[in-house]
């Protein structure tokens, strides 16, 4: 089979793609029973009989896991059934205990709803909307280690350990509507779609959305037909795409492998995938033929879930502002064009901009940092910018330091990655480190004095007017003082001490 | 009597993980053909007209406050697991090598 480019793909085929995401709420206990969610547990110890399922233990529903669903539901313009119950998805399989996982099935707590996604382009950008099929209600599963065999995964491990701290814990699935027509930009679409709902989920306050410890995953549905077919592929599901980035990638090398496989006559197996972070590849995981035979049923030991009328208003009514209209409001308020907005919601980074410019930190600056500096960072660390571990206090501070001149932008960006290196707050580091700039005239002008007797030939230029000699002195300058010193201020101090103009 | 099999009980305690006796099998057949049994006679009665019922009570919204309570310690939790290790659960090889 032959490698064929993403451009060469799209002049045959076009993508359709579905989009799975799961998020873990953040309520204080699991689900159907009183353990804590806590993260980083030793294992097995947020658990009890319930989560464990064992004999004669009976789940009660959480009552804040109901509310949180709805008020997803509700901000992503979604119905709320007035009727629903949770149902039991049989299956073997040791991440849960019970041997069925309480979810939902065909009555979904949220469906029919939308979100209008910005995804960049060559003018700017442009808005799609992003149908939402479903938002339903289930519980998280244990989390497996697979132990001996060749690989270190499931296929052909000897054994594997199950720790159940996870199993319960409230996830929310949020299912998208067919999305098509969307061609060479569907990689983009999945991962504006994918920041979008992130962005709405944390606006909530529901989840923490950390893409890195699971608290927001995607399994992305990819299909290809070729153009202007009306019938559909078939689909392919990718699991294990842990960061917006991932979710672009994989989708774009998905669309690569089958168009490939297409072309040299074979059919694309429908089956689940496994996304490879380090070469952005997918491979072939649990073939889905042999699975797939849940026998759903209404789960007895839970009531139907019926919300009042009035409940539902009263939480719509308190939704905090929509992302989309925090970004109208956030660029006309930054006074930005839109191709600079675009670039702060791209980076993921518009919440800790905005966090920034709070803690009295200019728009510009702020801007500047974090899709400067710290997305350089953040880019080298492999992470996203809200997990580096600077705060916007900090980076507002780091600023307010380069306005009172204490810092230039050389000494913050030493700042800044000692920050992230956990070496302090900025102010502590500035003086544990001594890396405040040299303001002082004395201290500058004993250095420009030993640099002077150091190079009397070049003082002898500079003193016959050739200014661009003095470079030589201000380096050396700026060398003794371990860049601390504002080379504009040496230059100047230089010519009153050689009684030179310029 | 419903017509289950010794190896389609076989196969279902294995799948439920419950290890059973000669003896047991012969009990819990004749009990679970009964149930069996029981449960054709009802879908005998079912029509259209029936709606379906999945709860016997006629209440909804039944909550719990999200106030965390007592967890299992460990060595609780590990109690009754046939095998462990690490303080996990040790469950035996799910997949064979592809």
């Amino acid at each position: 089979m032959t490698n064929l480019s993403f451009d060469d793909a799209l002049t045959r085929f076009e993508p359709t793609l579905g989009l799975e995401v799961h998020v873990e709420l953040n309520t204080a206990t699991k689900v159907f029973c009183a353990c804590p969610t806590s993260f980083g547990s030793e294992p097995n110890t947020n658990v009890c009989p319930v989560c464990l399922g064992l004999p004669g233990s009976l789940p009660t529903l959480n009552e804040k896991a109901v509310e949180s669903i709805i008020r997803i539901g509700l901000a992503l313009n979604c119905q709320i059934a007035p009727w629903s119950r949770m149902a039991r998805k049989n299956y073997f399989y040791p991440d849960m205990p019970k041997d069925f996982q309480i979810s939902q099935y065909d009555e979904p707590i949220c469906f029919d709803g939308y979100l209008d996604v910005l995804v960049p382009d060559q003018d700017g950008s442009t808005t799609v909307r992003i149908g939402i099929e479903r938002v339903h209600l289930e519980e998280d599963t244990g989390k497996l280690t697979h132990a001996g065999g060749s690989t270190g995964r499931i296929h052909g491990a000897d054994y594997s350990l199950v720790d159940y701290n996870r199993a319960g814990i409230p996830l929310v699935e949020i299912v998208t509507k067919v999305i098509d027509g969307t061609k060479h930009a569907a990689p983009l679409v999945a991962k504006a779609y994918v920041s979008a709902l992130r962005d709405l989920v944390r606006n909530l306050g529901v989840s923490d959305v950390r893409m890195e410890e699971g608290s927001l995953r995607c399994d992305a549905n990819l299909s290809l037909k070729p153009i202007g077919s009306e019938t559909l592929g078939t689909r392919t599901e990718t699991k294990n795409v842990n960061s917006l980035r991932s979710v672009e990638r994989a989708v774009r090398s998905e669309m690569v492998r089958q168009a490939a496989v297409l072309d040299s006559g074979q059919k694309v197996r429908q089956e689940t995938r496994h996304f490879q972070e380090s070469d952005g590849s997918t491979s072939p995981g649990r073939s889905k033929e042999q699975a797939e035979e849940y026998r759903y049923f209404p789960e007895p030991d839970l009531l139907p879930i019926a919300p009042d009328a009035a409940w539902v208003a009263k939480l719509k009514s308190e939704l905090p502002e929509a992302p989309a209209a925090k970004r109208e409001r956030l660029q006309a308020a930054w006074g930005i064009s839109d191709f600079e907005m675009i670039s702060v919601i791209n980076s993921g980074g518009i919440d800790l901009v905005e966090k920034t410019i709070a803690a009295g930190c200019d728009q510009a600056a702020a801007r500047k940092w974090w899709m400067g500096e710290l997305s350089r960072i953040a880019n080298e660390l492999d992470q996203e910018l809200e997990s580096l571990s600077i705060s916007p206090k900090q980076v507002a501070e780091v600023e307010s330091l380069i306005q009172s001149g204490t810092l230039n932008d050389k000494l913050a960006r030493v700042v800044i990655a000692a920050v992230i290196n956990g070496e302090g707050s900025p102010a502590e580091i500035v003086a544990n480190q001594n890396l405040a700039v040299v303001s002082d005239d004395t201290a500058l002008l004993a250095a420009i004095d030993v640099a002077i007797t150091q190079s009397p030939d070049v003082v002898a230029k500079i003193k016959e007017g050739k200014l661009q000699a003095a470079g030589a002195v201000i380096g050396a300058v700026m060398k003794a003082t371990k860049g601390q010193a504002d080379a504009a201020k040496v230059r100047q101090l230089l010519f009153e001490r050689l009684g030179v103009s310029e | 009597m419903s017509n289950l099999s010794r190896a389609e009980l076989e196969n279902l305690a294995k799948l439920a993980r419950i290890n059973l006796t000669d003896e047991e099998l012969t009990i819990f057949g004749s009990q679970l053909g009964l149930i069996l049994d029981s449960v054709a006679k009802v879908q005998e009665v079912v029509n259209d007209s029936i709606v379906p019922m999945s709860h016997a009570l006629p209440m909804t919204n039944v909550f719990r406050p999200d106030v965390v309570g007592q967890s299992l310690s460990n060595s609780e939790a590990l109690a009754a697991a046939p095998s462990t290790q690490d303080h996990r659960f040790k469950v035996p090889r799910i997949l064979d090598e592809e």
